[in-house]
């Protein structure tokens, strides 16, 4: 799990911040925080379906359920057998 | 009666809520023509104030221009107020595609197409011209039409980070299996206004097969050095596939858009696009002033000269004060204020000062960047923007803000 949290958060980083961007942590509010716009989650979902071999269904791809770095572990979570 | 008090409940706690959040948008009534000085009764019911208007998009000061008035008076004699159709039933007059000419002649396109608003064109487009098996591919900071529009669209989407080449160059490569890449971007930014890569934007496209999307809205009729645009500037004139902008700003800011590009694209929007099928033709009136504003373009440059030399200025004057702005040349200039209380507060000072600027926060930018944006006219005279400047000036300094760092504002005020 904890591997798992940190290659979303790596991703995340890579893929959202600008370079002058403060840090983030597993839990900060990524989508309510406007770090993610819920548009953008996408690519997020994308990633993480492709990562781990896993199908995400877009209702529990919700931008509450993808808030923070814990909260999308734990969907992801789900789904990886 | 199916509107209950449960229902009527409801929408109440939501306002409530949007009021809570300090989001709730209250219309200032102007009681004059658009222009520099404007009367405004606000809030409600106050007596009518002179303002000098430092937030509206009349670019070029053309708005209520009296040879843009006259060309629309004569249309209204000549052409009727309505046409009472769509374009493809009984909606089409000769001066309808006499200006889709003059626009494509402008841009420098092949063709182009009417729509009752760019809103409409980009909530149109994609739809018209993509499916399932295409990607596109937005900047992060595009207009809200725009997403709209490739919300309604198939195709699968994704975004790269704001004007960031490497991030778009990667996510073309990731998207190589598609049928059709599209690239997303508007021209100017209107919150940051920046101006987009594009002349590196078109040599991706090239490179990874992909076509090129611009929302011109903020730059058509004075960016460029004859003002057709970023893509004049950019120096890509002709190879943009397609370009959507806006009659209700700079273009004489009355109402009205268009789809101009590629004839197949704009010919496929001719049959397919939803917002140009089924909503009503572009008033002959509008038509009318919009074929006067671009016979003044392509006959001098006048207007766009004196807008440079004002944006110029203007931020040359807000930069020695000591505020911060985005970086950018464009008429769009945006002093940061970090705080959304604060950009409220400023506003609001500035308006007893007779200077109207709105205040921008989260949502409509993101969070912890919220601004005073100001956009500077051909339609100012130098006497406008120094009380304007000595306004902000007097505002800042109450605020203790000149000279200050962006970490020294938020420090100060939070963000």
């Amino acid at each position: 799990m904890e591997e798992m949290k940190k290659a979303i958060l790596e991703y995340i980083v890579e893929e959202y911040l600008e370079d002058d961007d403060d840090e983030i942590t597993f839990d900060s509010p990524l989508i309510s925080g406007g770090i993610v716009d819920s548009f953008s989650m996408v690519s997020l979902k994308r990633f993480l379906e492709t990562k781990y071999s896993i199908s995400i269904p877009d209702e529990k791809a919700t931008p509450e359920a993808f808030d923070t770095v814990d909260s999308i572990a734990t969907v992801v979570n789900e789904f990886v057998s | 009666m199916a509107y209950s008090e449960r229902v009527r409940e409801t929408y109440q706690q939501q306002l409530g809520g949007i009021k809570d959040a300090g989001l709730f948008k209250q219309e200032r009534f102007i009681h004059s023509s658009q222009a520099a000085d404007i009367e405004v009764e606000f809030p409600s019911g106050s007596a009518l104030k002179n303002v000098i208007n430092m937030c509206a998009n009349n670019y070029l000061g053309l708005s209520s221009h009296p040879d843009v008035i006259k060309a629309a008076h004569e249309g209204l004699d000549t052409r009727g107020y309505g046409m009472s159709s769509v374009r493809f039933i009984c909606g089409t007059q000769d001066i309808h595609r006499e200006l889709e000419n003059k626009v494509t002649e402008f841009l420098g396109t092949e063709d182009t197409i009417l729509f009752p608003s760019c809103m409409d064109a980009n909530a149109g487009v994609f739809e018209a011209v993509l499916t399932k098996d295409d990607v596109m591919i937005s900047d992060r900071l595009v207009h809200a039409s725009i997403i709209d529009g490739i919300r309604l669209c198939a195709a699968e989407h994704d975004t790269f980070k704001h004007s960031n080449m490497d991030h778009l160059e990667k996510k073309l490569q990731l998207h190589a299996d598609k049928r059709f890449k599209i690239v997303i971007t508007d021209g100017v930014f209107s919150m940051d206004g920046d101006t987009a890569k594009l002349a590196e934007m078109v040599s991706l496209c090239e490179q990874y097969d992909a076509m090129l999307f611009l929302d011109d809205s903020h730059a058509s009729g004075f960016i460029g050095k004859t003002g057709r645009g970023t893509h004049e500037q950019c120096g890509v004139v002709g190879k943009i596939d397609i370009i959507t902008t806006t009659f209700g700003k700079a273009l004489g800011g009355a109402s009205g858009g268009c789809v101009s590009g590629r004839k197949e694209l704009v010919e496929m929007c001719r049959q397919r696009a939803r917002p140009y099928l089924f909503s009503n033709t572009v008033a002959p009136v509008v038509v009318s002033g919009v074929l006067k504003v671009l016979d003044i373009l392509s006959a001098s440059t006048e207007r766009r000269d004196k807008l440079e030399t004002n944006a110029d200025y203007w931020r040359k004057g807000l930069t020695e004060a000591g505020f911060v702005l985005k970086e950018g040349d464009t008429p769009i200039i945006p002093v940061m204020l970090f705080n959304a209380k604060l950009a409220q507060d400023v506003s609001r000072d500035l308006f007893d000062e007779g200077i109207y600027a709105i205040g921008f926060f989260f949502p409509v930018v993101p969070q912890g960047q919220a601004r005073i944006r100001t956009q500077i006219s051909a339609g100012h005279e130098r006497h406008h923007l120094d009380k304007a400047l000595e306004a902000f000036i007097k505002v800042g300094k109450k605020y203790d803000i000149l000279g200050k760092t962006k970490q020294e504002i938020i420090a100060k005020y939070g963000k």
